[in-house]
């Protein structure tokens, strides 16, 4: 109330604080809508031609059409008017026939596409700037009916849970070990996960810039990334917070392996989204190939997470089967949802942000294991931890392999 | 950056990007045998049919008329490809010590038009119109072509025939490039007879030609020719998209005009087309009918035909005269025999009646 005495006569004189802070924001305000109403004074007529980018977002394939959604991704509306399928104009309908700025919109050709050809797709604007797309190979968009939905639920499974959830039973094993080969496998841990992050980062990089730049294109990457590991920095700073007041000293390696799960899910997310974005475009092979090179790939991970708590030795507490199953879903159910969304609604820009997440939350994930690779002098890229290093990068680069045909 | 979209279609295949490119780690084909049976269920007798034309070669449902979307209001385009084909402009003829002469006018004029349905494009034109007007004299009659540069750019008008250098129209030899606002009159004896072209020939060719600069020159041999419907054909093309390839073809400019509204025949009438390959970026051309043969005259300069034929290849300026009568009624089609060009616009169709 002192204060409030002192101030009172001035409080008279000068506006409350709320006001000081909210005029910058009315001037702004006011001289904007003062530019729009005297549209633009001194800058003159828009300078140049049309500036026409249109982005085709998804292709989709059913018997005699083919559908593509697109995205303007420039200043200017875009106008489609004629469209050229292998060098041969083609009927067409379009959901409108102006598309505004970052506005999206659906053109439906006509076209009798044959399976396993390639077609070059290209539509005319107004301005007979050619807007251009490719269909690698046809073959026709999955229908989204239940069949569907089960396939891609049990991908996510074969790619994401099971190879996980396998991995984990190497915990036994690593808890009975000489604690530097601990020591060794989180290293390798370390491995995997640099690996996993570098792989998300270029994947979610690539995708962007296939997307609709208007967005933010590659740099949606890095904002997912920034994102992801802010939100687990948070998300690790609330369980020690919440540990050191509930539970004992030896929850610490639980956390940490909560937390590789988490970002490996982050990470399976995207992946997943990979597999069934190319399901849905058709150049997704489900072959044994593939499932047996990503079981192996993802068996990696299942080691990753419970390599921390190995480290704590029987202080970590006694490993409950309902905690395990809980870890292995969080690393790889993600997959299932993400093989759901790359299907039915894949966006290149979405997809890059996902990508991002998985990467930024590896990193995240990496900066708290590192600390328990260091030896007794505190190195950390002692032999054995390098060596360890090493041979999880080699091992995803290999097994990286069989997915990759 | 003013335009990125200009990838050009035929790299698009090399390039392979796109969305669908966006996913190397789970790159691989294969056979899709379930999506294949869903193909050929959905494309069986059941439902669709309204879609169907009928006995279709293909199996599909949707897709087999390959044809531009709309049409092309002549009106607001200020020219019509129905009238332009039979237009010939004798100019204003006067005689000067018993020689016919004929004086033409001809104005430059930088003009947005639409080559297909909503597709507008930037030309330069001769008098408004793409082709140019037609222009038509007897062998030995005097020509005078006062052409107006009303563009924004230089240009000239360069005929085909015999003449002298200062009135060929090139930038090289005076008067050189026309500058805008400035004028020129070209003149020269019409020889020899047969069938010719003029166009700009200020540089860049490529672009001064294929912005719209060009028309048919006509020169009748002394003692004429038969009695025929007399029809003009330029065979031309559009880079709309500026990568130095066409993106519509057609007789005339319009993609797909006389595929829309066919051009009027009679049964048995001696018909003559004058037809002439100005498409730049494409080094050949053709002309093929169906259901007929025809007389070809190359260059018209002979009163005899080489060949009598149902398909003729024309280089970059390359012009003959065709001469036929159709002997049935009904709708005839005509189309390039490159059959790219056919489905990007030049593709049209005789109604042919009694």
């Amino acid at each position: 109330m002192e204060a409030g005495t002192a101030t009172a006569p001035r409080a008279r004189r000068t506006a409350p604080p709320w006001l000081a802070g909210l005029l910058p924001l009315l001037i702004l305000g006011a001289a904007i809508a003062v530019f729009v109403a005297f549209d633009a004074p001194g800058l003159g007529e828009r300078n140049g031609v049309p500036v026409e980018e249109l982005v085709v977002e998804r292709t989709v394939l059913h018997p005699g059409e083919i559908e593509l959604v697109v995205r303007n991704d420039g200043p200017d509306p875009v106008a489609v008017r004629q469209a050229i399928v292998n060098d041969a104009f083609v009927g067409f309908s379009q959901s409108d026939p102006q598309i505004d700025r970052l506005r999206g919109g659906k053109v439906t050709i006509d076209y009798p596409w044959i399976e396993g050809q390639a077609y070059a797709i290209a539509l005319v604007t107004s301005t007979g700037g050619t807007v251009d797309a490719a269909v690698d190979v046809a073959a026709e968009t999955p229908a989204n009916d239940v069949g569907f939905f089960g396939l891609m639920a049990l991908i996510g499974l074969y790619v994401g849970v099971i190879p996980v959830a396998i991995g984990m039973l190497w915990l036994p094993w690593i808890r009975r070990i000489d604690p530097r080969y601990v020591q060794f496998l989180l290293a390798l841990t370390l491995g995997l996960l640099a690996f996993l992050g570098i792989d998300a980062a270029l994947e979610g990089t690539e995708i962007a810039a296939t997307g609709a730049q208007a967005f933010g294109g590659a740099a949606l990457v890095f904002l997912g990334a920034g994102a992801a590991y802010l939100a687990l920095v948070g998300v690790d700073g609330w369980l020690r917070g919440r540990r050191t007041r509930e539970e004992s000293e030896g929850a610490g390696p639980w956390r940490l392996s909560f937390l590789v799960a988490l970002g490996i899910g982050l990470h399976n997310l995207g992946e997943g989204l990979a597999i069934g974005s190319a399901y849905a475009i058709g150049s997704l092979a489900l072959g044994t190939a593939l499932v047996v090179g990503f079981a192996l790939h993802n068996t990696t991970e299942g080691l990753a997470i419970v390599a921390p708590v190995a480290r704590a030795g029987e202080a970590a507490g006694p490993a409950r089967l309902g905690r395990l199953i809980g870890l292995g879903a969080l690393a790889g159910l993600p997959a299932v949802l993400g093989a759901f969304v790359g299907a039915l609604a894949y966006n290149p820009s979405l997809a890059a942000f996902m990508f991002g997440l998985g990467a930024g939350a590896i990193a995240q994930v990496i900066v708290q294991i590192a600390p328990g690779v260091r030896d007794k002098a505190g190195r950390l890229l002692h032999p054995l931890a390098v060596g360890g290093l090493l041979t999880g990068l080699v091992l995803m680069y290999t097994t990286g392999l069989l997915v990759s045909v | 950056m003013s335009r990125p979209t200009k990838i050009s279609r035929r790299k698009l295949l090399g390039t392979a990007a796109g969305a669908t490119a966006a996913l190397p780690l789970l790159h691989e084909t294969v056979p899709h045998r379930v999506a294949h049976d869903q193909f050929a269920r959905a494309a069986g007798t059941d439902g669709h049919a309204g879609h169907s034309a009928g006995g279709t070669a293909t199996a599909h449902p949707k897709g087999t008329q390959r044809r531009t979307i709309g049409s092309v209001d002549p009106r607001v385009n200020g020219f019509d490809p129905a009238e332009i084909v039979r237009d010939f402009d004798r100019g204003t003829v006067t005689q000067e010590g018993g020689r016919t002469v004929r004086t033409f006018e001809i104005v430059a004029e930088d003009r947005e038009i639409e080559v297909a349905p909503g597709v507008k494009f930037a030309a330069w034109t001769y008098n408004g119109r793409v082709p140019g007007p037609t222009l038509r004299a007897t062998e030995g009659d005097l020509l005078r072509v006062k052409f107006v540069n009303g563009s924004g750019h230089p240009h000239t008008m360069h005929f085909h025939g015999i003449h002298a250098p200062r009135h060929d129209g090139i930038p090289e030899v005076a008067p050189g490039d026309i500058a805008p606002g400035k004028s020129f009159t070209y003149e020269f004896e019409a020889r020899p007879f047969g069938l010719h072209l003029y166009h700009c020939h200020t540089s860049p060719l490529a672009e001064h030609i294929s912005k719209g600069l060009y028309g048919t020159f006509v020169i009748d041999p002394k003692q004429g020719r038969p009695e025929a419907d007399e029809l003009v054909m330029m065979m031309n093309g559009f880079d709309t998209n500026f990568d130095a390839e066409n993106e519509i073809y057609a007789v005339n400019t319009v993609a797909f005009a006389y595929h829309d509204r066919p051009i009027q025949v009679k049964r048995d009438e001696l018909v003559r087309i004058y037809l002439v390959n100005i498409t730049e970026f494409d080094p050949l051309n053709s002309f093929h009918i169906h259901g007929n043969f025809f007389d070809y005259f190359p260059t018209g300069t002979k009163l005899e035909p080489r060949d009598f034929t149902d398909t003729v290849i024309q280089g970059q300026g390359e012009r003959g005269i065709c001469e036929l009568r159709f002997p049935f009624t009904g709708k005839v089609m005509f189309h390039a025999h490159v059959s790219e060009f056919a489905d990007l616009g030049w593709m049209g169709f005789f109604e042919v009646v009694d």
